[in-house]
């Protein structure tokens, strides 16, 4: 089976601190990663591949750079890199973004699979996954939590929920957003790295996916930022030092005579 | 193509504020050998600038930065398209609550816009939840009452709202940003081509437009960004659980139910729904908790939770975790509460040996209350919680509970 991964690279936040006194992010140093949703979507396809054989291609849309991120999924047991990247496709939400995605995948005509991590830390939306589905007129199932089984036309999936999970069924081709819970990724093993620095990454651009440019980029965008602004900081309240036994009194005396407790 | 930005070379003085303000990180001060006193330019990424318009705020003293943006000419008849839907979204049969709180906003952009609200019950069986809605403040509701609606799949849930805003055209849909609301709310604005803002924390109007600015925490929290989808219809949102109050109850409120017939020939479903497995650690659903005591990485052991869990009992709230206490494997996944857990909104958060990094905080800091237990008082969570106790918290915390048994026992 043809299996698609869809990744996205975003800023590395793990310990990344708020600078306190203009609330923005201390962007210094800050590296650009692989989408750690994406990474779970990564391992998933790879394991399919051991289970039921085929190739994993990943495939990402940004600038030039996002080329490292396809790198890593390679060192990470993919087997080819798709990078759609093309200046129309500059300042995309998420339709615009999932339109250029899927025009993509139209290319590639015998892809079984279509893995997505179940959203980008930086944008948070979980909400390009579907909508490649929906453009590709493939059904989905987002926030897959386990694969039970699967075939060359069908699979079993438990997808989570608030209160559970249910247990679906879907035609394949489809396409299946993960959640963490689904595996422990692996590391990049040294012949992946050495296959990561010899892959040869495949361009795509507006033309060659026969992308209609009024629907890319910020032009193609049905959302647009109106204004970006820094929330008001929290402040900090009372300190409390000294003995514990005190403090906790002080402090349960507190909650109680302003009925935060009762 | 023809958006364009561009640094002034002449205005700039190379002072940094724009590459400090981008949230894309698309601006670096690159050196400037061309100029005597001017060290620093500021130079504009075009390959991650997405024109928010940023920068242009931030270098208002020097009006250094110059944008054009390209104006687009609408698909839509938008004076088409009037009302606001709520989207009623039911599990089991029991209406989520996300929906009594969207109906709470829903009548204030209704009122703004002086049109009804409505609600859009899609189910099995379902037919008389329509009067709750009803009670809380929806003037007509939408059934699609059908055995295929039984359990949540995408496809027919999508193709059924697909149908019916094709037909009604109303100007906005909310929706909760639940597993079911975020799937397949995606599908259905991919499918009619209009914008969708996920994770709104406030919902306006602006009157003379009639669009809706969404307002949605960026980066994690760190920026918010207002939204707008100016020339798509209708303005899809999506809105977290405990974002808005609930509606009030109003008994027999008066509103009209339009039952629609389905025709099941028509509803496409090519997924197939096996069966449902109950979640029994579930049942510490976070997002519900009016109390939540977490523990993190100071608490030094799994044994801690313990000490955490009997806080919380007392309390009558839930426990919670950092990310840090959640990958050493002293709790289950589903008490995580950051950015990769979930977001929770309290009445109050106590936060026990968590230090407070950006994914903690983003996903617990509109708490009305945060009390901190940290040895470390200059941590970011004792900087900025509502009440900071600096010490050892395996003394701290049993020293409140019993201090807390004691004023019961007073009673």
């Amino acid at each position: 089976m043809h299996i698609l991964v869809c990744i996205k690279q975003v800023p590395g936040t793990t310990n990344v601190q708020i600078d306190p006194e203009k609330g923005t992010l201390k962007r210094e140093g800050v590296e650009a990663v692989i989408n750690p949703f994406d990474e779970y979507a990564i391992e998933e396809a790879v394991r399919l591949k051991e289970r039921i054989g085929g190739t994993v291609t990943v495939i990402t849309m940004g600038p030039p750079q996002a080329e490292s991120a396809l790198r890593e999924a390679i060192s990470r047991g993919a087997d080819n890199a798709i990078l759609v990247g093309d200046r129309a496709f500059a300042g995309a939400d998420t339709w615009a973004t999932s339109y250029a995605l899927s025009s993509a995948i139209k290319t590639i005509k015998d892809f079984g699979v279509i893995i997505c991590g179940k959203q980008a830390t930086d944008g948070d939306t979980a909400q390009v996954g579907p909508s490649v589905a929906e453009m590709l007129d493939i059904p989905h199932i987002a926030y897959v939590k386990k694969i039970e089984e699967i075939s060359e036309t069908s699979m079993k999936v438990e997808r989570m929920m608030e209160d559970g999970y249910d247990l679906i069924e879907t035609p394949v081709p489809c396409l299946i957003t993960v959640v963490k819970e689904i595996n422990t990724p692996r590391v990049p093993s040294l012949r992946g790295k050495m296959a990561a620095k010899k892959a040869v990454i495949t361009q795509l651009n507006a033309q060659t996916i026969n992308a209609d440019t009024t629907k890319t980029g910020l032009a193609g965008s049905p959302t647009q930022v109106k204004k970006i602004f820094t929330p008001p900081q929290r402040q900090g309240g009372e300190k409390f030092t000294g003995e514990p036994q005190d403090i906790a009194a002080e402090l349960v005396k507190k909650l109680l005579s302003s009925g935060i407790i009762n | 193509m023809a958006n364009k930005i561009n640094v002034l070379a002449d205005k700039c003085v190379g002072c940094g504020l724009c590459a400090n303000n981008c949230p894309f990180g698309a601006i670096s001060m690159q050196e400037r050998p061309d100029h005597p006193r001017k060290f620093k330019i500021a130079v504009i990424d075009a390959n991650k600038c997405t024109f928010c318009g940023a920068c242009i705020e931030s270098c208002k003293t020097f009006k250094a930065i110059e944008m054009h943006k390209e104006e687009v000419k609408s698909g839509v008849d938008k004076s088409l398209y009037r009302g606001v839907w709520v989207y009623a979204e039911q599990r089991h049969g029991e209406i989520s609550s996300v929906v009594y709180e969207l109906l709470n906003q829903g009548s204030v952009l209704a009122k703004a816009l002086q049109v009804p609200l409505s609600a859009v019950l899609i189910g099995s069986n379902i037919t008389a939840k329509a009067q709750d809605l009803i009670d809380r403040g929806a003037d007509k509701v939408y059934v699609y009452d059908d055995p295929v609606f039984i359990e949540f799949q995408d496809d027919p849930y999508s193709c059924i709202l697909t149908s019916l805003i094709e037909k009604e055209k109303p100007e906005i849909i909310l929706m909760g940003a639940t597993n079911i609301g975020r799937s397949f709310a995606s599908r259905v604005a991919a499918k009619i081509y209009t914008g969708l803002t996920a994770d709104c924390t406030a919902l306006d109007i602006d009157l003379e437009t009639r669009n809706l600015l969404q307002t949605r925490p960026a980066f994690g929290g760190n920026i918010m960004a207002t939204i707008l989808t100016p020339r798509h219809r209708p303005q899809m949102a999506t809105v977290r659980h405990k974002v808005f109050k609930e509606a009030k109850v109003e008994k027999g409120r008066k509103g009209e139910v339009i039952v629609n017939t389905v025709d099941a020939s028509k509803i496409i479903s090519r997924t197939k729904f096996l069966g449902f497995i109950k979640d029994a650690s579930a049942s510490v659903n976070i997002s519900d908790a009016d109390i939540i005591v977490s523990g993190g990485r100071g608490l030094g052991n799994p044994e801690g939770f313990k000490l955490i869990a009997e806080l919380a009992e007392l309390l009558g709230g839930a426990v919670g975790a950092s990310r840090a206490a959640v990958d050493s494997n002293w709790i289950p996944y589903s008490h995580q509460v950051g950015q990769t857990g979930r977001t929770v909104a309290p009445k109050v958060y106590i936060a026990c040996g968590i230090s407070g990094q950006i994914q903690h905080m983003v996903g617990m800091s509109s708490s009305d209350t945060i009390i901190a237990i940290n040895k470390d008082k200059e941590c970011p969570m004792m900087q900025m919680a509502t009440y900071s106790m600096e010490g050892d918290l395996y003394e701290i915390i049993p020293a409140i509970i019993k201090e807390i048994k004691k004023s019961r026992c007073a009673i």
